[in-house]
């Protein structure tokens, strides 16, 4: 089989993002060391999990890792092609959605502060998907302020390790999960961010109890997670005592880069689906509809461009403070274009789909009817950084706003009010 | 519903530096205070700083080929000058001299020297040219047989945007497009006063002109068009640096600005509302650039990509401008502060080529989304 051939454009794409070492891999050596791996591993003749554990072992699983750990510390930007020539092989994926919490949040965590113990125990499960990571760090006191956080973990009197106790909540996937990434207060009397512990939580302890949390849609994409004298070796402890705060702060950058950016076509999600209804139903339009269709319309558009200028931005190496506003943007139309739906389809707009509790495993938010995009997409300005909070921080870290005065920053946590 | 191929929406290298020659031009001839102070002369425009940005610059010749005397440059380069002359709200006749007049006549036959000839001295700045149709006019909604030819041209035409100041007059007839000249006679250019201080409004009244004919009727109207889609496409960058302006200048303001013993930037209630102003202009940014490329590479997207531009950057403006008007307090409502300039400015480009709802009416049409019948 012969690949395509290399463009110039490979090459600058890896000067770009770092491969400046003279014997840094190309596009085309990828490509060999992808043609090697389904030689010795045909997928139309391996196990699934066998193909991923071999390219994981093989470097091919996140090409920009270190070696021995999935990858072979290549640009980021080549991930692409090794992808592509993947799939044009007929190799399987590892159902990237599914197990998003451990790509997207736990591994990078895992790689910047995890000891080398720590990385190789969990990092090649994680990335296979044989084990799945949930993320344990809201509660019902800490939300928008989740430096507040009240879970407790305390040293263990018999050994090394520690006992938690406290409650999380909108925890996906945490019926599902071997682990979690953990926030637990380990120092109740030093100010708040300072007093806080990272761990990895084995979600099989007996002092885990998961719970559905039924949401406005009546189904439940999110648990609450009530822990109990849960045991934590201190092996799993992530970073050092104390340090969880700043440990946490690459989870969330992780977050957020996972949230925005995203390259979308035109007329693409809730907007298309509106649009659509409009053409097929014409006796549903009226002149309100009308107008507030075409503004919301050019809207999606000028946002649609907004993301396609910003990844842009990102392929060339230039990120620009422009994410940060991608996430508002989004929730904000979701929420009025889906409003604008419901109220298009009039009689039909009175229904509902299914109250039903289910439990599902990917959450689409232009699944369903319009009711539930309506009522889903109430989530989108709060999960992951209510738009509230995310105003306060373009005010402040783009546009370098003097911050609000605060009283909390350096008072002892246990003398907070709550 | 198609994707367009995506476009190039960054700024080039070049772009940048024409852009920083032409920003610090525009600071050193005093910027905003320079342009109230220049309003109140009752001058059209300031010629020194016409020549320098114009002649000096070569910044008047940059849609038109070089061999027709121009820089050979494309519509992402006029629109970078227009991002700074947005934001420094000059009284100079770019948009209506070196876009739509210039414009119109690249749509004409180059060929013929009654054509070549004014294009040339346009392009570098030399003469100064206006596109004689209202300035409320839409792409696509030029007025035609308001003015009728024959033995000379005969008609008004009301609120022409740079008519005042400018050498030449393109002006729309029954008959075709022609070329007036402004001190011809049977020519009379009555200034009328402008919300906006910084772009002269006229009224043109023709009786018997002169004129030179410049391309028959069906040629004539297909010139003016495209004039007034480019000048719609890169109204929306002006607005794009307009809105910039407002907002740096209301975040540097409210950042200084001590009330209640604390920078009155500090309360969430106004930095919701510059947070929320700033999203607005990062997509107006995305549209604008992307009505320029298009008008750059002839794109099949351009007339979408145009409208989507006015709707969205016209309406942005007009918030920006308002908003540093509100978040300045009391000194936002005085003269002597140019926050006024932006306001009134704004506000006019909102009328300016089509309103956002007017070109949210030709969306309607261009991607399908019609109206309830009757």
């Amino acid at each position: 089989m012969s690949g395509p051939t290399t463009s110039p454009k490979d090459g600058a794409a890896a000067a770009r993002s770092g491969g400046t070492d003279a014997t840094a891999l190309d596009a085309d050596a990828l490509r060999r060391r992808v043609a090697d791996l389904l030689t010795t591993h045909d997928p139309a003749t391996t196990d699934r999990l066998d193909f991923l554990r071999a390219r994981f072992d093989a470097g091919l699983a996140w090409i920009h890792f270190p070696e021995g750990l999935g990858g072979l510390g290549a640009p980021r930007a080549l991930q692409q092609v090794v992808d592509q020539a993947l799939e044009a092989g007929g190799a399987p994926d590892n159902a990237p959605r599914r197990i998003g919490i451990g790509l997207g949040m736990a591994a990078p965590t895992l790689l910047r502060h995890g000891t080398d113990a720590q990385r190789r125990r969990f990092l090649r499960p994680l990335w296979t998907g044989e084990e799945v990571w949930c993320q344990l760090f809201s509660e019902p006191g800490a939300g928008s302020d989740l430096a507040a956080l009240a879970t407790r973990a305390t040293r263990d009197g018999e050994g090394d390790g520690w006992i938690v106790d406290g409650q999380k909540v909108w925890t996906s996937q945490a019926h599902l999960a071997r682990w979690g990434i953990l926030l637990a207060r380990t120092d109740p009397d030093l100010p708040k961010h300072r007093g806080i512990t990272y761990f990895v939580c084995d979600m099989t302890d007996p002092g885990v109890d998961v719970r559905p949390l039924r949401q406005i849609t009546g189904e439940a994409e999110f648990n609450e997670v009530f822990l109990t004298g849960v045991r934590i070796p201190d092996t799993h402890r992530l970073g050092g005592v104390g340090e969880g705060w700043q440990v946490a702060r690459t989870t969330l950058m992780n977050e957020r880069v996972a949230i925005g950016g995203a390259r979308v076509p035109r007329e693409s999600g809730m907007i298309g689906l509106v649009a659509d209804t409009w053409r097929r139903q014409p006796e549903l339009r009226t002149h309100d509809l009308h107008q507030r269709l075409l503004k919301l319309w050019v809207d999606a558009e000028a946002a649609r461009l907004t993301a396609e200028r910003l990844g842009r931005q990102l392929a060339l190496g230039q990120p620009g403070p422009e994410g940060s506003g991608m996430k508002l943007a989004f929730a904000r139309l979701n929420q009025e274009i889906s409003g604008l739906e419901v109220e298009l389809l009039a009689e039909e707009g009175l229904g509902y789909d299914d109250w039903t509790l289910t439990r599902p495993e990917l959450v689409d938010f232009t699944g369903r009817d319009a009711g539930y995009r309506y009522l889903r997409a109430k989530g989108n300005s709060i999960e992951g950084g209510t738009s509230e909070v995310l105003l306060n921080i373009i005010a402040e870290r783009v546009l370098g706003l003097p911050p609000e005065p605060r009283t909390d920053k350096d008072a002892a946590w246990k003398d907070l009010p709550r | 519903m198609t994707t367009p191929a995506p476009p190039d929406l960054l700024y080039s290298e070049t772009e940048d530096d024409l852009r920083a020659a032409v920003r610090s031009l525009l600071t050193d001839r005093g910027g905003p205070t320079a342009a109230l102070a220049e309003a109140e002369t009752g001058r059209p425009y300031d010629p020194d700083l016409w020549r320098s940005l114009a002649t000096g610059m070569g910044t008047a010749g940059l849609l038109v080929p070089e061999r027709l005397g121009g820089q050979g440059a494309t519509a992402r380069e006029a629109a970078v000058v227009l991002e700074e002359l947005g934001r420094s709200v000059a009284a100079v006749p770019y948009l209506t001299s070196a876009v739509l007049a210039v414009r119109t006549l690249l749509g004409c036959d180059t060929a013929r020297p009654e054509v070549a000839g004014p294009l040339a001295a346009l392009a570098d700045g030399t003469r100064v040219g206006a596109l004689a149709v209202p300035l409320p006019t839409a792409p696509g909604g030029a007025p035609h047989g308001t003015v009728r030819g024959g033995a000379g041209l005969s008609g008004e035409i009301t609120s022409v945007a740079g008519a005042a100041g400018a050498d030449v007059l393109l002006v729309p007839a029954d008959s075709g497009l022609y070329a007036v000249d402004a001190t011809a006679p049977g020519v009379t250019v009555t200034p009328v006063t402008p919300l906006d201080l910084t772009r002269p409004l006229a009224r043109v009244t023709l009786t018997g002109a002169t004129a030179t004919l410049l391309a028959e009727p069906a040629r004539a109207r297909t010139a003016v068009a495209d004039a007034l889609l480019t000048g719609a496409g890169l109204l929306a960058s002006e607005q794009l640096g307009l809105a910039e302006w407002c907002l740096a200048e209301t975040v540097r303001y409210t950042g200084g600005r001590h009330q209640f013993g604390r920078p009155v930037g500090s309360f969430q209630a106004l930095k919701h509302r510059l947070a929320a102003l700033w999203l607005d202009i990062v997509s107006a940014r995305a549209t604008a650039r992307n009505a320029a490329d298009a008008l750059a590479t002839g794109s099949p997207d351009t007339a979408v990509a145009v409208a989507v531009a006015q709707a969205h950057c016209g309406e942005v403006a007009v918030r920006a401008a308002q908003e540093c008007v509100q978040l300045h307090g009391g000194i936002g409502m005085t003269w002597e502060h140019p926050a006024h300039l932006y306001l009134k400015r704004a506000k006019s480009d909102q009328i300016a080529l089509g309103t956002p709802g007017r070109h949210r009416e030709t969306l309607a049409r261009l991607v399908d989304l019609p109206g309830p019948a009757g």
